[in-house]
This record gives structure tokens, C-alpha cells and sequence, in this order.
């Protein structure tokens, strides 16, 4: 498992064609661990760090660059996935809901580290890109 | 067959019922943000939530509702509505034709409200654009198709009661848990339900499956929120992020959306109600 979460880290394409899943799934994990860094350094439970929010960003354009590729029909299933079905009904959408996301993490990037007020404004459109895709394609959990 | 008939008659309430007032427009504002009209009833593919133009697809297990228009548009929408016709519609389920309304409309939940708030809240519609278009009818499973039959499901569930305050309670808590029992009809996804589609009262708020997707609803009560503050749920309901730095994902984002303009008064109302409900009796 931690190999595995290793791997996706490190974005080998033999992860991403043998376990789609898994692979999505770390890339969601690692823009949720980002997002809390960033989202302490909001609220004022940690410093503001140019670095981190900068590898934050770096992480979260990885994502949005190697969604699309990561459900493949035979995928839909499995592994406590949480990809809605409409996924693959609406795929067009869906990636042009990951290039979005894309486009505000781009364009954000630069702001994001220059201060903490700059932080707070850059980091409002990344999140609500989030929001566009998982209000659709994410299904939620009891 | 006539006592069924006789049973079911659809309820009405009498415009005489209702004594003259002036409406309080600030609080039709909060009635619609609370009530999540928008979410479901503002055309579809466009950002202004005061267009109540309908259309909105609602895939369910009972088969498909498309979303009425209930902008001010006297043809397509609520513009020809009476205050009492409209009172009726949110209290009892019954539409202007006299026709039982299906409880995907939330009125379960909306007939606990206080009249003069369903009053507000008509005032305010009625000043929101009006939208031209009349959306399509229901396509439903038989036997939901006949809408007769709603008469014996609001026979066994509606109680028909308007919210009554807790004097054990504090103020902010009754108006937080009239805040989420009644406009914010929280329960009518956060609940589990039985097999005629009713919320099993027993476990009102402790999560159940999406009336819409396949997805689940969580839990609200502590067996879940234990580890969340009032503050953390004041926060979720403003901003959308969880204390685990996630984020609401499918349709409580559109929730947020509203409870995000509230005052910061009602979300902390309801943030207390919401912490103080125990985990379900086993």
C-alpha cells in the first residue's frame, strides 16, 4: 500500500495503466493533504510558508494534468471508488472540468505565495474549481 | 373504494385563514436561502439563483421529476398564485388545482414552518423575475404515477404540525432546530428511509443513501459530527470545508451556497441544534 502510494506519487505511467483506481485516488489524497497545509495557513494554525504553498500548487496542477487519464471503462468500480457513474456518461465535461481546475491553479500560482493575503485570494478560485467537479463526478459518503 | 377516495381528498387552507399583514420581505430572503429553493428550482446551467425557472432532472428510484418554474410568471410559474394557494402548497402538498403535490417537493419538512414565514417567503418570490417557459411533467413509475395515492402516504406521515419550541431549550437552539427541521429540510437527504419512501422518524438525521445519485448522505447526529465543534459546523456551513480540510462535495455544495449568506446568528443556531443530537438509540 505505501508502495503503491509512493508510486502514484511519483506519477509512473505503470501504476496509472495497471491501477487507475488506486492511482486517482492518490493524486485525490495528496491535493487533500496540500489543501490542509494550506488551509491551516488560512485559519491562522500555522505560519504562512511560500514553499509549501508552491508545492502545494505544483502538486495540485499534477493532478489536474493526469486526471482524465485515469478512468478507463474498466474502472468504474472497485477499491472504494468514489466516481460517480456520470463519469463516463459526461467524460467530455469531466475533462474539461480537470483542465478548469488546470487554468485556476496556473493562474493562481504566482499570488498564492506572496503573502498570506495573497494566499487567501488565490486560493478561493482553486477551491471553488474543486467544488465544480466534485459536485457532480464525486459521489458523496454515508 | 369511497373511504379511500373520501381519505385522501387533497387538504386546502382558507385564504380567510389568513389575517391581513404586511409581509416582512428580509425574512422571505432568509426563508428562501434556509428553505434551499434555488438549489432545486433556479433554471439549470445559469449562476443567478433568483431565476426560478425550473427545468432541473431529478433521477429517483420513484422515476424522473422535472423541477416546476415557481418564478413570479403568471402562465408558467406561481405569478396567478393566491398567498393561501401558495401557503397550501408548502403546508400541505396540495396544489392550486387541487392536486397532491409529490414529497420530492419537501413539504414534509416544510409544514412545520410558521405561517407568516411561508408568507414572507411568497412575498419575496413574488418579487424575483418572472421566467417564461413551463416545464414538462413527471415521468413516473407506476403506481406513483397516480397522484391520488400520494393521499394515503401524507395520511401516514404528515403529522401537519407546525414547529413548536422546546422550553427546555435555549432560544438559539429551537431556532436552529426550527432552522433544520423545517425550511432547511435537512433531513430529507441526512435521513434513512423506509420502504413507502418516508423518513424513518426514529432515525431522523443519521444519514441514509442520496435520493439522487449513488452515493450516501452522512450521518449529522454525534455518532458522526462527535469530533466537530459548533464552531466546526458553523464553519462547514459557511465555507464548505470539513475539519479534515476536505470539502462538501454533490448537492451540499448547493446547500452551502445558501446557508453561506444566513445570518451568522442562524448558523450558529443550527450548529448548536446539530451538536447536541445524540447518536440514534440502538
Amino acid at each position: 500500500m505505501i508502495l503503491r502510494r509512493a508510486l502514484a506519487a511519483a506519477g509512473t505511467t505503470v501504476l496509472a495503466q495497471s491501477d487507475p483506481i488506486a492511482a486517482r485516488m492518490a493524486l485525490m489524497k495528496a491535493n487533500n493533504d496540500n489543501a490542509r497545509n494550506v488551509g491551516q495557513m488560512i485559519r491562522g494554525q500555522a505560519p504562512f510558508d511560500a514553499a509549501k504553498v508552491d508545492a502545494a500548487f505544483v502538486q495540485w496542477a499534477e493532478t489536474a494534468q493526469k486526471l482524465p487519464g485515469l478512468f478507463p471503462e474498466n474502472s468504474k468500480t472497485g477499491e472504494k471508488s468514489r466516481a460517480a457513474p456520470r463519469i463516463w456518461d459526461n467524460k467530455a465535461d469531466f475533462d474539461a472540468k480537470a483542465a478548469a481546475f488546470a487554468k485556476a491553479v496556473a493562474h493562481n500560482r504566482a499570488e498564492a505565495k506572496t503573502s498570506l493575503d495573497g494566499l487567501k485570494t488565490a486560493f478561493k478560485p482553486v477551491s471553488d474549481a474543486c467544488d465544480a467537479c466534485h459536485k457532480d463526478y464525486r459521489l458523496s459518503q454515508r | 373504494m369511497a373511504a379511500v377516495w373520501w381519505l385522501t381528498i387533497p387538504q386546502t387552507v382558507a385564504a380567510a385563514s389568513l389575517s391581513p399583514r404586511a409581509p416582512d420581505l428580509g425574512n422571505g430572503r432568509t426563508m428562501f436561502l434556509a428553505g434551499g429553493c434555488a438549489s432545486c428550482h433556479m433554471t439549470p446551467k445559469q449562476k443567478d439563483a433568483t431565476r426560478l425557472g425550473g427545468g432541473l432532472e431529478l433521477h429517483t428510484a420513484f422515476g424522473e421529476f422535472f423541477v416546476p418554474n415557481i418564478s413570479p410568471d403568471p402562465k408558467d410559474g406561481i405569478g396567478a398564485w393566491s398567498e393561501a394557494q401558495f401557503v397550501t402548497a408548502m403546508t400541505k402538498g396540495t396544489s392550486p388545482t387541487g392536486e397532491h403535490l409529490y414529497p420530492a417537493f419537501p413539504y414534509p419538512s416544510y409544514q412545520h414552518m410558521r405561517i407568516d414565514d411561508v408568507r414572507d417567503l411568497f412575498a419575496y418570490l413574488k418579487s424575483l423575475p418572472a421566467v417564461a417557459g413551463r416545464v414538462r411533467p413527471h415521468e413516473l413509475k407506476f403506481p406513483f404515477s397516480i397522484r391520488r395515492s400520494v393521499g394515503m402516504w401524507k395520511l401516514l406521515f404528515l403529522d401537519g404540525k407546525t414547529f413548536t419550541p422546546n422550553p427546555a431549550q435555549s432560544a438559539e437552539w429551537n431556532r436552529g432546530a426550527y432552522l433544520v427541521n423545517g425550511p432547511g429540510h435537512c433531513a430529507e437527504c441526512h435521513s434513512p428511509r423506509n420502504r413507502l419512501g418516508a423518513v424513518i422518524e426514529s432515525r431522523r438525521l443519521d444519514g441514509g443513501p442520496s435520493p439522487t445519485d449513488q452515493g450516501g448522505v452522512p450521518s449529522i447526529r454525534q455518532d458522526k459530527l462527535g469530533a466537530w465543534s459548533v464552531d466546526d459546523i458553523v464553519g462547514t456551513l459557511t465555507t464548505g470545508d470539513t475539519p479534515d480540510s476536505d470539502r462538501v462535495g454533490s448537492v451540499m455544495i448547493d446547500v452551502v451556497r445558501n446557508t453561506a449568506e444566513l445570518s451568522g446568528a442562524d448558523r450558529h443556531a443550527m450548529a448548536v441544534y446539530i451538536k447536541s443530537l445524540p447518536p440514534p438509540a440502538k
